[in-house]
């Protein structure tokens, strides 16, 4: 069985704090991670790895410093990595990086394509389906779960607002992981060692044989408009006292309100 | 000519869900906006009979498939359903809830006509050359960018549930409904549905409460919960919250509010122990009055409260509750 996990690099959005005084963000400092969706991604990948064998492929597109998670990536266990880096890719929104990954796809031989559900710089949940979509692939989204039968059948469990749903299909198929479907492993210290010996290829425009115009900014349908942080609402009261006394300023508030 | 904004009536089971009349009230200020009409999608299969409801809940127009293929939602026939519909009507915008279904299809139907589409919307409106200015959180929701889709068309956005309020129902409504037959390429249909199972033990949704005791970090234990759950029985409320208190496993997943879990938007919402990171702030901030007690006088969740109280929860939270028993 082959199978390619698309991750991505990622700010630690948890990370990421407001300057007060300003309203903006401060970038400085926040560490770069594998988007933990992805993660997942990999780790499933590497369960079907573990119990059939399988040949795992990792790809990213991104800026040359996304290779960290490549190798990471290797570290972890996978056999063999892809960074799709292009200026031509640059700026693109979900439906031309999803038009540049199935690019890359498209040259390759696969069973299963895994994403991670989201990245959590944009939480769109799109890139995957997009790709899904332009591979003339099925696709089952928000996964838990993977069963392969060692043949040629997959049965998934998909989380839902009220339960879960099993879904089957047959290979290829493509899907998109939740964080809560494994617990990566750790990367081990031999793995460390041997993850900046491997390759890591780097493939650009020339390689993907997708038009131009469906890259990067230009082949994106949406633009950002304006961006801003949220204004912080004037401070409602404020009180300090104990506790009795608390209480019947909350009291006094519900019924000033008619809520009692 | 690209017009009229439609909706995808998101049913499960038969049932219409809530985020649908949502986003039918939000499409009919658009639609009044731009003096277009709101036209609602009903997929699903002996469904027919509720199109009249959903014109009494703002729809002018209800255009209604109904096929077996169309009972319980599966990816493949849902887009080759709403791609016929686009491509036969021509819509201007397309708006669907953002719920595990609405943001399987939304993308999958985007790639298919290729146009743009805007994830987990929280406000839409109208901007100046008659484009929808859609608004979402990004960066965990330290940022809000608003997207435009000008040169594609339908425009589509997938819109978080619980943020939108409904059109007053209104009886008296008139409107048309279309039924349509879709062409269904069924070689396309790879994926099997085999079970849906529904596991949620209390079914109470707290993004359809009226007052919510949400509870952080700081109600430690089992037994602050248990206090909690106390002064809901006495407010008739739902208890809610922070992440940490799901990552500490006192309470399930569909109970949190913020970013990562639902946006609610209460009469009254009591932020008890919750220190109020963004991403927290980001589902609740829009609840009508907010009471928020706190050990730590400079928690940020007092810049969003209307009441701010610098005390400890275990010691006043009881109290309360015997105070509003009287």
């Amino acid at each position: 069985m082959k199978i390619i996990v698309c991750i991505k690099q990622v700010p630690d959005t948890t990370e990421i704090k407001l300057d007060p005084v300003t309203g903006t963000l401060i970038r400085d400092g926040v560490p770069s991670i594998m988007n933990p969706d992805d993660k997942c991604g990999l780790e499933m990948a590497l369960q079907l790895k573990d119990e059939f064998g399988a040949h795992v492929t990792v790809i990213t597109m991104g800026p040359p410093q996304a290779e960290l998670i490549l190798r990471e990536a290797y570290a972890l266990g996978a056999d063999r990595a892809i960074h799709l880096s292009d200026r031509k890719f640059a700026g693109a929104d979900t439906l031309a990086t999803s038009n540049a990954i199935a690019g890359a796809l498209r040259q390759l031989d696969f069973d299963l394509v895994i994403t991670g559900r989201q990245a959590i710089d944009g939480d769109t949940a799109q890139v995957g389906p997009q790709i899904a979509e332009h591979l003339d692939l099925p696709q089952v989204s928000y996964l838990e779960d993977i069963k392969f039968d060692g043949k040629n059948l997959f049965t998934m469990r998909r989380a839902t607002e009220e339960g879960y749903q099993v879904l089957e299909a047959e290979a290829p198929v493509v899907v998109t992981v939740l964080s809560s479907g494994s617990k990566p492993r750790y990367m081990s210290v031999n793995g460390i060692v041997t993850a900046y010996q491997k390759e890591v290829e780097t493939w650009n425009f020339d390689n993907i044989s997708v038009a131009e115009e469906k890259l990067g900014l230009k082949g994106s349908p949406t633009k950002v408009f304006k961006s801003f942080t949220k204004s912080v609402k004037p401070a409602g009261e404020i009180f300090e006292g104990d506790a009795k006394e608390a209480v019947e300023v909350i009291v006094n508030k519900l019924k000033e309100k008619f809520i009692i | 000519m690209f017009k009229d904004v439609y909706v995808f009536i998101e049913q499960r089971e038969g049932v219409i869900q809530n985020v649908a009349l949502e986003l039918l009230g939000k499409a009919r200020v658009l639609a009044d906006t731009l003096n277009e009409k709101v036209v609602g999608i009903l997929l699903g299969h002996n469904i027919t009979d509720k199109a009249q409801d959903l014109i009494a809940c703002g729809a002018d127009k209800i255009i209604c498939a109904d096929d077996e293929s169309l009972k319980d939602y599966v990816t493949e026939p849902y887009t080759q359903a709403i791609t016929q519909i686009i491509k036969e009507k021509n819509p201007s915008a397309i708006l669907i809830g953002a719920t595990t279904i609405g943001r399987d299809l939304g993308p999958r139907i985007s790639a298919r006509v290729s146009t743009g589409l805007t994830a987990d919307c929280t406000s839409l409106e109208v901007g100046e050359n008659r484009d929808l200015l859609m608004t979402r959180p990004a960066f965990g929701g330290n940022v809000m960018a608003t997207i435009v889709c000008q040169d594609h068309r339908p425009q589509m956005s997938t819109v978080r549930p619980g943020v939108m309020k409904a059109f007053e129902k209104d009886a008296s409504r008139t409107g048309e409904v279309e039924t349509i037959t879709i062409n269904f390429d069924k070689s396309k249909f790879r994926v099997r549905l085999v079970e849906t199972v529904k596991e949620t033990k209390d079914l109470v949704d707290i993004t359809e409460a009226n007052v919510l005791i949400s509870g952080g970090r700081g109600v430690g234990n089992q037994e602050g919960f248990d206090k909690l759950k106390d002064l809901a029985n006495v407010l008739d409320a739902e208890v809610s919250a922070s992440r940490a208190m799901v990552d500490s496993g006192l309470i399930n997943h569909d109970r949190q509010v913020g970013q990562t879990g639902k946006t609610v938007r209460p009469d009254l919402y009591f932020a008890m122990g919750i220190s109020g990171a963004i991403q927290h702030l980001a589902g609740m901030e829009e609840s009508e009055l907010i009471i928020a007690i706190n050990k730590d006088k400079d928690a940020p969740i007092f810049q969003t409260a209307d009441l701010g109280i610098v005390g400890d929860i275990k010691a006043i939270v009881p109290m309360l509750t015997e105070a509003l028993k009287k």
